[in-house]
């Protein structure tokens, strides 16, 4: 471990927040994938991850290069175009003590990955799968993506006449378990879902409105720093307290809503927009039609559902990670060989 | 009723044909035929005569027209042999076009209601009224349609010679534990065999008669072979998706893995099986899972491949390992998705975009099936790359012949990877690091504690410390090296297997052209010709296979595709010597046959 002052705070592994950093990254001035960066490493900081643990996989674009800005204890996979899912997937099956952080970006999930996307939601992977949402294909010098709003205009001028995929109501209907929108641009808010992201067990599907500085923030774009702010609608102030065996946290009653995770860590939740259940499937979906209709961003903890079985769960595998199982574990006996020998003549 | 079943051109006196014939059966698809070709096949193996089966099915669940022939051969040949000496004729749709093809001399049993005896005259006939053996043997109405082939099964084995004792004990072997349809197969058969017994004279064309050559030997299909040497390399991750004529690789191996590969203590299981959405997904769940430290496996066939080979690029730059099954089928693209061919040869050598080589390894039986799986799982941990283990569809889902296998005993290899004790002794971690020079670099494992190790994977350009570079310099490095590995990957590929008869023209196949070549080999031999045969069992070529291009005047290289795909390998791989490949092709969907190759062979010879 490295200690960047003495006197840099340290989390209670004894690591400092340096600890949790990456290289240098490579992005566009002001980007808002930067920030989302700096909030993965805080909320890892905070949440005491063990850096080891950590696997950082991503597919292609801008989105994708930040996997190596974080966390350089981790390992990390830069794989192809819209095949991040598939290696979460491989990875978290191989070993199933790794702490799966997916980065992504609207282009690589909505077009190209939308099927691992899908798919990947659906078989409840444990990742934490962070779509880096600016509605533009920013590495190719920016084409619109499905996710951008219908009547939204490119810097060229030209003008998006089909309607957008939203990632987050899709992820509902797929039954993911933990759905959250965020603007890159509200720390606070980023690194509370974070947090109780890192405590959660399944997919994670966290859709972060992060505006392109190059290519999509001039003033007709829905996805500019200014049009986000100007549409960002929190739905709660949230808090995320981790378990801990030493101490029991009291929660205020009154308007805050709990939610309890397996591992007895929880997230409060009190609503600041308006009365809203996080916890109520379909009144969610609901709610975030009727806001799109509206032209805003609803963001917070979209829909919560702690209680749904992981892969490796519903697939019964044994505790150890399989890449550790060893030979005399694997390898059947020459009297097994045998008997199926012998049920073969 | 014939009075004799001897047709016009054997009733001269011809020899009999002594556990040496073919029998060709021509059903519908989803008839239950295939348990009753079983049936029939596995009596005669019990019979202790050399046997191979071929399945010609149709890519349909029920209804379009199926063949599956039957040889018998005393001397061990196994090929499908293109002359066939009995015909068993249900179909009524195909019964014409089967006659008009059919071999002089020989005999048909068929369905008397298509009264096919009018058709030709230098054929042998044998009318039997299977629906009214079925309705009096059977008292389940709904069950006849599938019965009514158990029926057949009882006449050949009355007219082959073949002991009833026998057949019974194969149905009872093929309905593994179904009691029920154990008692009505073996009523329909014993009907059949009775019927032909009052009704039907001796007949001296064709005869099975006890021997002792399929003693201790096992009957088994490539993919059951492939999926048991998975089982026992110690599959970790299975990501696949189905497709024919790969599905019952995976599918076998599940269910062994149900009961071999649990926990005995917790019941849970040491290895992961994902169906996934479709190929591309399965290769990357591979090759993660190879990354991160287990052993790792899909099967797929040509059209998977194609999918897969982005992926399949990436694991070779990464250098991420994995097995890949290609039990191949007829392309291009849907092309005959139920019938063989060697038509991936190139694809699978140079799979996915820019410079790329990989090992491959071509099982030629059953043994080697289950060997070369096994294998395939330490190639790929040891040279951290994606291994492609090359079948088709004649090895993989016909039935086979074959010696038990014999235990694997080597230990496993899991390559070069370090662990938290020695990464902590390394001083100047780098992942793409030649330390030996042998081209292969150490690894670390994802999750391995002590904070050394950690790298950062990419398909982007790289350099030794996997740090992103587009410098010149670094890129040439790594493919360079990438060659270097290749190289070594030489000394531990399986090397050929010879058949040598003396003579500087050589024969050189892989795969599951092996037994027709043999066969002919022999032939060719009894005319006059000799030759030395290779039979190649992996890319890249060793240093057998350089000697035997380098000693051998001609190669006749015979492959079951139209492009002559391994004899291209050959020519740019042996530039000096391109001129001496000749190629032998076969590629119409049927399995190879000897006689195609002994009339190629011979054509050229005249030149």
């Amino acid at each position: 471990m490295t200690t960047a002052t003495p006197s840099a705070p340290t989390n209670k592994l004894g690591y400092t927040k340096q600890d949790y950093v990456g290289s240098k990254s490579t992005l566009c001035a002001g980007c808002g994938h930067d920030a989302i960066t700096a909030q993965i490493i805080g909320a890892a900081f905070e949440s005491s991850l063990e850096g080891h643990r950590v696997t950082k996989y991503s597919g292609i674009g801008c989105s994708s290069k930040t996997p190596a800005y974080f966390i350089n204890q981790g390992w990390g996979f830069n794989s192809v175009h819209g095949r991040m899912p598939a290696i979460a997937t491989g990875a978290s099956l191989a070993n199933r003590q790794l702490i799966n952080i997916g980065v992504s970006g609207d282009g690589d999930s909505m077009s190209i990955g939308m099927g691992q996307f899908v798919h990947a939601v659906r078989r409840n992977i444990p990742m934490i799968y962070i779509i880096e949402d600016n509605g533009v294909y920013g590495l190719t010098k920016g084409q619109f993506s499905a996710t951008a709003d219908k009547g939204s205009h490119l810097k060229s001028g030209a003008v998006n006449d089909l309607p957008p995929i939203d990632p987050c109501t899709l992820a509902i209907e797929l039954g993911c378990g933990f759905v959250a929108r965020c603007f890159s641009g509200n720390p606070k808010q980023l690194n509370a879902i974070l947090k109780a992201a890192f405590a959660y067990q399944g997919t994670v599907v966290l859709d972060i409105i992060s505006p392109c500085v190059t290519f999509n923030n001039h003033d007709a774009s829905t996805r500019s720093y200014k049009h986000v702010k100007d549409h960002d609608f929190p739905l709660h102030d949230l808090g995320f307290i981790q378990y801990s065996e030493v101490e029991e946290v009291e929660i205020a009653a009154g308007e805050t809503e709990v939610v309890t995770f397996p591992d007895g860590s929880k997230v409060a939740i009190k609503a600041i927009h308006e009365s809203y259940d996080p916890t109520d499937r379909f009144g969610a979906m609901k709610a975030i039609h009727e806001s799109m209709e509206k032209g805003e961003f609803l963001t917070g903890l979209l829909y919560i559902n702690p209680t749904q079985p992981p892969l490796p769960q519903v697939l019964n595998l044994v505790d150890e990670p399989l890449a550790s199982l060893g030979e005399d574990v694997l390898k059947p006996s020459p009297e097994v060989l045998n008997d199926i020998m012998k049920s073969l003549m | 009723m014939t009075a004799s079943l001897a047709a016009p051109s054997h009733a001269s006196g011809a020899k009999t044909r002594i556990n040496d014939f073919s029998i060709q059966v021509a059903t519908v698809n989803g008839s239950g035929s295939q348990t009753a070709n079983t049936v029939l096949l596995r009596a005669i193996f019990q019979m202790g005569v050399f046997v191979s089966g071929k399945n010609l099915f149709p890519s349909n669940i029920a209804g379009l027209p199926t063949w599956f022939t039957i040889r018998a051969s005393a001397k061990g040949y196994v090929a499908r042999k293109a002359s066939n000496e009995m015909l068993i004729l249900m179909n009524a749709e195909t019964a014409k076009e089967d006659i008009a093809k059919a071999d002089t001399g020989a005999l048909v049993i068929y369905d008397e209601p298509l009264q096919l005896d009018k058709l030709r005259e230098d054929l042998a006939y044998v009318p039997v009224p299977f629906q009214k053996l079925v309705t009096a043997s059977c008292p389940e109405p709904k069950l006849h349609k599938l019965v009514k082939n158990m029926i057949y099964v009882g006449v050949a084995a009355r007219l082959l010679g073949v002991d009833m004792d026998e057949v019974k004990k194969a149905i009872t072997k093929q309905l593994k534990g179904k009691a029920k349809a154990i008692e009505i197969n073996q009523a329909a058969a014993v009907a059949g065999y009775d019927w032909a017994m009052e009704n039907l004279p001796e007949q001296d064309h064709i005869r099975v008669v006890r021997d002792h050559k399929t003693e201790g030997l096992i009957i088994v299909d490539g993919n059951e072979a492939c999926a048991l040497g998975a089982l026992f390399a110690g599959v970790t991750v299975v990501g696949w998706y189905p497709i024919t004529p790969a599905s019952s690789l995976v599918e076998t191996f599940i269910e062994y893995a149900d009961e071999y590969r649990k926990d005995p203590k917790t019941g849970k299981s040491t290895v992961a099986i994902v169906q996934m959405e479709d190929e591309l997904a399965s290769a990357g769940v591979v090759l993660a899972a190879g990354w991160a430290g287990a052993r790792s496996m899909t099967s797929t066939a040509g059209p998977g491949v194609s999918l897969m080979s982005e992926f399949i690029g990436l694991g070779y730059y990464v250098e991420a390992p994995g097995v890949f099954f290609n039990v191949a089928r007829t392309g291009p693209s849907t092309g005959l998705p139920t019938r063989t061919q060697q038509s991936d040869v190139e694809l699978c050598a140079k799979c996915s975009h820019g410079d790329t080589q990989h090992i491959n390894l071509y099982p030629g039986t059953m043994e080697e099936c289950f060997q070369f799986a096994y294998d395939a799982f330490d190639l790929a941990e040891r040279f951290q790359t994606p291994i492609f283990v090359v079948t088709d569809l004649d090895l993989g889902m016909q039935n086979w012949s074959s010696k038990p296998f014999a235990y694997p005993a080597k230990p496993y290899d899991r390559g070069k990877v370090l662990d938290q004790q020695q990464l902590a002794e390394v001083k100047d971690w780098g992942r793409y690091k030649d330390v030996d020079g042998d081209g292969i670099c150490y690894r670390s494992l994802p999750g391995t504690p002590g904070g050394n190790g950690s790298y950062f994977t990419r398909g982007s350009g790289h350099n030794e410390y996997a740090q992103y570079s587009e410098k010149p310099e670094d890129y040439v490095a790594v493919v360079d090296r990438l060659k270097r590995k290749y190289e070594t990957a030489k000394a531990h590929v399986p090397g050929p297997v010879f058949r040598n008869l003396g003579s500087d023209k050589g024969i050189l196949a892989f795969g599951s052209s092996d037994p027709a070549v043999i066969e002919a080999q022999d032939i060719l031999s009894e005319g006059g010709l000799k030759t030395d045969y290779l039979r190649l069992r992996a890319l890249p070529f060793t240093a057998e296979v350089d000697a035997f291009v380098k000693e051998k005047k001609v190669v006749y290289l015979v492959e079951q595709n139209r492009d002559g795909q391994m004899a291209n390998i050959f020519r740019e791989t042996y530039p000096e010597h391109a001129s001496k490949f000749k190629s032998v092709l076969h590629y119409n969907g049927h399995a190879i046959d000897a006689r195609c190759i002994v009339d190629q062979i011979t054509t050229f010879e005249q030149k």
